[in-house]
């Protein structure tokens, strides 16, 4: 608050928009749903500590899905986690969001083509916003891919496009 | 210290010719054949037997031989108290692969049969906890044999690119 120290009293009322409000509250607020697969967690970890500090972006692990904004798939998902990250995925609130991170949930990486046990990507089984190149990516890789989240956010309206009014609107008049 | 041709005479000593052969291997370690009937009662004979014990069984391994159709196991056996190291190998048919577990002779047999049985399909009698240990229950297919073909499909999701 720094700035605006002192410079407001009696009435603080500030104006903006309330998309724009909501907008800049959610992207401050990205709590993540910590899911170490496999040797990515540990540059995740890294992130988390304090040397990379995801905190000072409002950047918090949760360890419940139902407390979480989005899902960071750190590792190599296997069939057999599979189905578990959807269920997961299916358990966390709405907006949610899903940041793949590392080559092997992107697609598969090094186990692309004999990899039997292997998902090959993890947007087969749960839509991917941002997806993180590396192997492991470093934790200054998976903060670029948090701020590309944060304007994907910044970008969001909740305002429904005028098309969609009209043509419920339509829809309307006919029943 | 007994190196393992030694071992193998005195094995045969015990046990007699019948179902015991000795191979010295042109590459890596020579090793000990025995029929799969006879490897609890040669396992336990080499763990007890003053000048063999074999405390550690420090591998356990299943095989798949397309040529001759047929599955083996591989036991890499070690004395702590002796320094004495001996490999011992079973190979069974593939079309009935059952090997007695040993499960009940050390311990660490227990999750390595299932490893076994989970990669090559060998079927380890009288194991207390027979199941596949890394792939899903309801997985197809053993995927360590030579001509293992993957399902297209787990659970509905694509095993492909």
């Amino acid at each position: 608050m720094g700035m605006l120290d002192k410079k407001y009293h009696d009435s603080n009322i500030i104006i903006v928009g309330l998309e724009s409000a909501l907008n800049w509250a959610r992207k401050n607020s990205l709590w993540y749903e910590q899911f170490g697969l496999a040797c990515c967690a540990i540059e995740m970890m890294a992130t988390a500590a304090s040397r990379y500090d995801f905190d000072r972006f409002g950047i918090i692990p949760r360890s419940s899905p139902r407390q979480a904004d989005v899902m960071i798939v750190a590792g190599t998902v296997t069939m057999k986690m599979a189905s578990r990250i959807l269920r997961l995925y299916e358990q966390m609130s709405e907006p949610r969001y899903v940041i793949s991170m590392g080559s092997c949930s992107n697609c598969g990486g090094p186990y692309w083509e004999h990899g039997y046990h292997v998902l090959k990507g993890v947007d087969k089984v749960v839509p991917v916003d941002v997806y993180v190149p590396g192997c492991p990516p470093r934790p200054e890789a998976l903060l670029e891919g948090f701020l590309k989240l944060q304007e994907k956010i910044t970008g969001e309206t909740i305002i429904e496009k005028s098309e969609n009014v009209s043509k419920k609107e339509q829809t309307n008049d006919a029943t | 210290m007994m190196q393992p041709e030694e071992i193998f005479e005195y094995v045969k000593e015990e046990f007699g010719e019948e179902g015991f052969s000795f191979s010295s291997g042109d590459i890596g370690d020579s090793w000990i054949q025995v029929e799969a009937g006879m490897i609890k009662t040669v396992s336990k004979f080499l763990r007890d037997d003053p000048k063999m014990r074999f405390n550690t069984l420090m591998c356990l391994s299943g095989v798949h031989y397309p040529k001759e159709e047929e599955l083996g196991v591989t036991y890499n056996l070690h004395s702590t108290e002796l320094k004495q190291t001996v490999a011992l190998k079973v190979r069974v048919p593939i079309e009935n692969p059952n090997v007695p577990s040993i499960e009940a002779i050390w311990k660490t047999a227990d999750w390595h049969e299932r490893e076994a049985y989970d990669m090559v399909g060998l079927i380890f009698e009288d194991h207390p906890n027979h199941k596949r240990i890394l792939l899903p229950d309801d997985w197809e297919g053993h995927p360590l044999r030579k001509d293992y073909v993957q399902q297209d499909f787990y659970r509905g999701i694509t095993t492909g690119a």
